[in-house]
């Protein structure tokens, strides 16, 4: 049985249509990338699965249960994180803060400290700046809080949208490893991005959404040799 | 000895606008929404503590109880009925106009149930305060208890939003709805504690006032409800440190105005002064200002 299931979504943003009876699915224990070009759907896709856009009709199923209907605020606790385009961390919070509210469904205050050492041990960098307002992080660092965040509510899955926007080549392959590093540690990835390079080289799945439709899907690997999405994904 | 006397009353009503604007701030911080009923509320607790206790005989803590839980319960009902069904209307004057809709609604009802004329508000502050100086400076009860409330409620409201995971969550709704509800906090339960301490505030700045000035009309609240307005984004409005100070600095302003300029032009130098804060430093006097990388 799939970890999370999506049945013939559709969303709408006033009269447009931003998706399309899409379905797919991510199994436990997989990397599944949702690749496509700007406005094909991808955050919007995010966003519905987590409650912060409603759908129109179909259904989101996760471990088992209908979440479609859930408020947002009750996602996390259910063990999905999302870590939104944009990072978003709060600016005029300390990095320890941003820590500590990505804990703010779980109460034991032991177990919370550990999980912040555990991700200052991934993260060294944020625990140099622990004290440092997150507006004043660069943005990869603020992408690496934003991922920490996240890994404080201990997700069985976690989202990850656009991980890889506006950071600087060097950057880009430190998030990325640490994307299959959080993989190897046990923790399920759907991931949203532009960069499908990137994107299929760590995932095991791949969906290709264009317009709100999912017009390709298959192993990673063999969309990566693809003729088609090399020339309309890859640039070559 | 004289200006002391002035200045010390000038931080009593400060400390009064400072109360009155720590609600304004945090409603506008949390929710992004300026509640200009606010004002209104403070008239409404006077109103509840003039009944209970001149109308029905009852001590003045059950009056001041009584009109603590009746302003938040007001204040969680006007965000239910009045603010949330617009808060994703899309211009932020739907919400504003309501605003002042609420506001003219809850003075009409005063006038409605309590008549036009001007109450004797009796003091709940029966302490006839303190004389120094072999008698050169008096400071009443009032003005110290003013003063010393203030401080207290500054200081509870910032080790709430500092220590407790209730006010953590206000301060990731304030910056960032979307992602504070993907930390899985709710926000409209936020929205709502923040309404209820607002109000709850306005019902103490309420009672402290009309014991300080005692006289009660359906109009009370209007104008320290601008004032306090006036004294948050002096301050930088959304912060609370910052309402306190814009509070303060209003209060001795005015005082010192009226004392040495001239009593009707004291509203007019409190309203300048903001002109000018607001050429120089447009965020107020503690108005952060961080810029978003992208």
């Amino acid at each position: 049985m799939s970890l999370l299931e999506i049945n013939n979504l559709n969303v709408y943003y006033g009269v447009i249509q931003a998706l399309h009876d899409l379905s797919f699915h991510v199994d436990k224990g997989e990397v599944v990338a949702l690749i496509g070009a700007n406005g094909a759907g991808k955050t919007t896709t995010l966003h519905t699965i987590t409650g912060l856009i409603k759908s129109e009709s179909g259904t989101i199923n996760y471990d088992g249960k209908e979440i479609t209907h859930v408020p947002g605020h009750k996602i996390v606790s259910m063990g999905m994180a999302h870590v939104p385009e944009g990072r978003h961390v709060f600016a005029n919070l300390t990095v320890y803060q941003n820590l500590k509210l990505g804990a703010y469904t779980r109460n034991d205050s032991k177990e919370i400290a550990e999980t912040i050492e555990m991700v200052y041990q991934r993260f060294p960098r944020l625990k140099e700046r622990r004290n440092q307002f997150a507006g004043t992080l660069s943005g990869g660092e603020q992408q690496m809080l934003a991922m920490g965040r996240a890994l404080m509510s201990h997700p069985e899955i976690i989202l990850m949208d656009e991980p890889s926007m506006g950071l600087s080549p060097i950057f880009v392959n430190e998030i990325f490893d640490i994307i299959k590093e959080v993989h190897k540690s046990g923790t399920t990835v759907l991931l949203v991005e532009q960069n499908a390079k990137k994107a299929l080289s760590i995932a095991d799945r791949a969906y290709v959404l264009e317009t709100g439709k999912i017009v390709k899907e298959g192993i990673a690997a063999d969309l990566l040799n693809d003729e088609d999405i090399r020339k309309a994904y890859l640039g070559e | 000895m004289s200006f002391l006397t002035y200045f010390i009353n000038g931080l009593s009503l400060g400390s009064i606008y400072a109360i009155i604007a720590l609600g304004y701030t945090m409603v506008y911080g949390i929710a992004k929404m300026l509640n200009f009923a606010h004002g209104d509320f403070i008239m409404v607790g006077c109103y509840v503590v003039f009944t209970v206790v001149s109308t029905m005989g009852l001590n003045p803590l059950v009056g001041i109880a009584a009109s603590i839980v009746i302003c938040t319960l007001l204040g969680i009902i006007t965000e239910k009925v009045a603010y949330k069904p617009l808060r994703n209307a899309g211009s932020p004057l739907a919400v504003l106009i309501t605003a002042i809709g609420v506001s003219y609604f809850l003075e009409n009802a005063a006038l409605l149930i309590f008549g036009a004329d001007t109450k004797a508000f009796t003091s709940v502050i029966k302490w006839e305060g303190v004389i120094l100086a072999n008698g050169a400076l008096k400071i009443q009860g009032v003005t110290i208890i003013t003063i010393a409330i203030s401080l207290v409620i500054l200081a509870v409201l910032q080790t709430f939003i500092y220590k407790t995971k209730a006010g953590q969550a206000m301060l990731a709704v304030s910056e960032d709805k979307g992602a504070a509800s993907l930390m899985g906090i709710d926000v409209n339960k936020t929205i709502s504690l923040t309404f209820a301490i607002g109000s709850s505030l306005a019902a103490i700045a309420g009672v402290l006032m009309c014991s300080a000035y005692p006289s009660l009309t359906p109009y009370t609240g209007a104008m320290p409800g601008i004032k306090a307005f006036v004294a948050a984004v002096l301050g930088g409005i959304g912060s609370i440190p910052g309402a306190m100070i814009g509070g303060l600095i209003l209060g001795i302003i005015e005082i010192l105005g009226k004392t040495y300029v001239s009593s009707q032009l004291s509203d007019a130098i409190v309203f300048g002064i903001l002109v000018i804060v607001l050429i120089v430093k447009p965020t107020g006097i503690l108005g952060k200002n961080i810029q978003e990388k992208v």
